[in-house]
């Protein structure tokens, strides 16, 4: 691979995975604002005003670290990737800006609202803005996914006699198949992410005994929404999302798999390692003829293997790979583990066992991780296409950006966010240490 | 959208750039700072948005510009990141130290972004090395040319006067005496910028650019400039800083478009060769898609507009401490 090439893919997936951990945490913890804003609305028990508050406080955190390393992405589409912005921008670009126009403005405006307080915007009006808060970020998170399931399923296009696309139908961009089952899932990750973090921290309250009443509501919350979430993540978003994948980038699917000779009745590989120089699977696990029925739901189908692909339209195969295993395999665990949390409030030992306490608040970056392998699968399993059949990734980068500035500002880069991510660690710490409190001022 | 940018981000960067010198004390510069902090992080999104805007019109130009100006792009990011950073931070820690260290980094990354965007802005209008295949060629020293040192200086001087006019309608005091008198400094320096770069612009471009000669209602917009001069030193009187607000944020909604006269109908005009400049008419969208993104963002820029103003509204009068954050 090109020299220049890899330096642009390594600053944006950088950069990009930075920023992509904190609107995971917002897109789901607005929904749990909303809920607890709506909550105390119905039942007027302070305990959910006073969680509601607490929680946009971490948002409020979190939604700013997430607008600053967002603005980045944006920019890098026109100074790394010049090439794909001038190819595509007319029609990938719909949805950019929107997120931007309706989405932000909807978050920001309404998170400094609520924010306000109740005494100061009225009842009513702090409700609503609870509801415009997870509003905003879910539409957001919309956008994005749009805008990126364009480069995973390129829809509503002509091209052009130049050789650039041209949009023909924008509904079709925006209600592509392929974002909607990607949308479901990603959000369901984000609700599921919500659900872990707001059970650690209110696991931490309850182990070093302080705030008993906000920790039990949090756990609990945690607990309840957490089994829900957990299997609607493997069924039907993620199996659905699969279902996409299958049908239209068989590549991934088979890099994901390990899949590497085209089979009927192809099996299940649960645990093992790929070996590109063989083209096999190392040490295998299989159920048999399972995959073939994920896939199309026939025990006997046929499912296309690597190899019946040119070797440079393969994906990176063992990174596709590992990082799909890994984002099942924390799946499971989490479904295990809150299916545990739900015997346990059953038998009313949640507030009580120390050890589920301790796991939960110690697998608060899990679901984190998971989100980040996922989102791996999804963005180097579209490998080597920057837009899947159109356009290669080593034909829409910057070609009058060398290298060595690319290294030098990536340098820069993990600088800034190296600091970043210690004052974000700070202003979190110093939140959770105050604890969640009445009618305490925002920025104290 | 960016005329919008500028006028709104503009005066908080303004603000950013004279704090120092301004805001004497911790309590005078947290009421600075509280009287751009209900809004600055909205102003932001305008550029964020205008960004977007560009992607789906030109995508030539934003891809030809981002990539041309890499470094420099790169740069303002960081500095926005420092400004944004030091605004929240500030307030985070009490200790005198910690906070001067803020209040240098909000002095630093506003006066470069003001510099930075001026400089870019001086670029555009003086034209860039655009080759063949439409992108461009040079380096980032050649940006720093001298007469886009001369435009970015200009774009600090209009902007801090913008910003002492925003820091004269939101404080009282002290702090509202020293916003009057800088206001009266910086309206002479901006004169004699504005003077200055308009000479340098016709020895520049030799001549007086095109659209003057085909539109000479053109030349309206140009004389607005000297309406907002004029306008200002009519609102020196300290009763006036509404007013010397409004005269602010005309000459720079007239200082932008005159510079988008002057390259007109360039967007980024090629000093190679006149053929290969991008215009809008090369490097536009399709009309479909230049109707669709209109449409679906006009609703959206009507429901900011009033967002903005009730927010601009809720906030609006004299800033008391205690009040604000920060």
């Amino acid at each position: 691979m090109n020299e220049a090439v890899f330096a642009h893919r390594i600053q944006f997936a950088f950069t990009v995975m930075f920023h992509y951990l904190f609107p995971i945490l917002t897109m789901g913890l607005g929904f749990f604002i909303a809920l607890f804003s709506t909550l105390s609305l119905i039942t007027k028990n302070k305990r959910y005003a006073e969680a509601a508050s607490f929680w946009a406080r971490i948002f409020a955190v979190n939604f700013a670290l997430g607008v600053v390393t967002g603005i980045p992405l944006e920019f890098e589409f026109g100074t790394n990737w010049s090439r794909f912005s001038s190819f595509g921008g007319g029609v990938f670009g719909q949805t950019l800006p929107l997120e931007g126009v309706y989405a932000f403005f909807l978050e920001s405006g309404f998170l400094g609202m609520f924010l306000a307080g109740e005494k100061r915007v009225g009842r009513t009006l702090h409700w609503i803005s609870g509801l415009g808060v997870a509003g905003g970020s879910l539409l957001s998170g919309y956008f994005i996914v749009a805008t990126n399931a364009w480069m995973q399923h390129p829809v509503g296009y002509v091209m052009d006699p130049m050789g650039r696309v041209q949009l023909k139908s924008f509904w079709a961009v925006l209600l592509n198949p392929y974002a909607i089952w990607q949308y479901a899932h990603t959000i369901n990750g984000a609700l599921l992410t919500a659900a872990f973090v707001i059970g650690g921290i209110g696991a931490f309250y309850l182990l070093s005994d302080r705030h008993r009443e906000f920790g039990m509501l949090s756990v609990k919350t945690a607990v309840v929404a957490g089994v829900i979430l957990s299997i609607t993540q493997l069924f039907p978003t993620g199996d659905l999302n699969g279902a996409s994948v299958v049908r239209y980038q068989p590549t991934k699917l088979a890099a994901m798999e390990g899949l590497f000779d085209t089979v009927q009745g192809a099996p299940l590989a649960i645990i093992g390692m790929p070996d590109t120089q063989t083209g096999k699977l190392i040490d295998p696990i299989y159920v048999p003829q399972f995959l073939s029925f994920l896939a199309y739901g026939n025990f006997q189908a046929t499912v296309d293997g690597l190899n019946s692909y040119a070797r440079e339209l393969w994906p990176p195969v063992e990174l596709t790979y590992y990082c799909y295993h890994i984002m099942v395999g924390l799946g499971t665990i989490f479904i295990a583990q809150m299916l545990i949390g739900l015997f346990l409030l059953w038998r009313r030992k949640l507030y009580s066992s120390r050890w589920f306490l301790w796991m939960l608040m110690l697998t608060i970056p899990f679901p984190f991780i998971a989100n980040e392998a996922g989102w791996t699968v999804a963005e180097v399993g579209r490998q080597p296409w920057l837009v899947y059949g159109l356009m290669k990734t080593a034909a829409g980068t910057s070609a009058n950006v060398a290298a060595g500035e690319t290294i030098f500002t990536t340098m820069g880069f993990a600088g800034i966010y190296a600091t970043l991510s210690i004052l974000f660690l700070f202003l979190v710490a110093r939140i959770i240490h105050r604890g969640p409190q009445e009618g305490a001022p925002v920025h104290a | 959208m960016l005329t919008a940018y500028t006028v709104l981000d503009g005066y908080d960067l303004g603000v950013g750039s004279l704090s120092l010198w301004i805001a004497r004390n911790d309590e005078e510069r947290r009421m600075a700072l509280n009287s751009i902090g209900p809004v600055w992080n909205g102003n932001e999104v305008w550029l964020v948005a205008a960004g977007g805007m560009l992607v789906v019109s030109f995508p030539r130009v934003y891809a030809v510009a981002f990539s041309g100006f890499y470094l420099a792009f790169m740069l303002v990011l960081w500095l926005l990141v420092l400004r944004g950073v030091s605004i929240e931070l500030r307030s985070q820690i009490g200790n005198p130290l910690w906070r001067e260290l803020w209040d240098a980094g909000f002095w630093v990354g506003s006066v470069l972004l003001a510099l930075l965007l001026g400089v870019a802005l001086g670029n555009i209008v003086r034209g860039l090395p655009i080759g063949i295949d439409g992108y461009f060629k040079g380096t980032f020293a050649q940006m720093l040319n001298p007469y886009a040192l001369l435009t970015g200086i200009l774009t600090v001087v209009v902007l801090a006067w913008h910003g002492t006019n925003y820091l004269r309608v939101k404080t009282e005091g002290a702090l509202f005496a020293r916003a009057v008198r800088w206001s009266h400094r910086l309206w002479w320096i901006a004169l004699v910028m504005v003077v200055v770069v308009t000479i340098a612009t016709f020895m520049v471009l030799s001549g007086t650019p095109r659209t003057f000669h085909v539109y000479p209602a053109a030349w309206a917009v140009p004389l607005l400039i000297l309406a907002g001069l004029v306008w200002g030193v009519l609102s020196r009187g300290a009763e006036r800083s509404t007013s010397a607000f409004r005269s602010s944020a005309l000459l720079i909604v007239a200082l932008m478009l005159t510079a988008a006269l002057t390259i007109f109908p360039d967007l980024l005009p090629s000093t190679v060769n006149p053929q290969y400049s991008l215009n809008i008419y090369n490097s536009a969208s399709s009309p479909h898609a230049l109707r669709v993104s209109l449409i679906a963002n006009v609703f959206g820029m009507i429901a900011v507009i009033v967002y903005s103003t009730y927010v601009h509204r809720v906030f609006h009068g004299k800033v008391r401490l205690g009040e604000g954050h920060y």
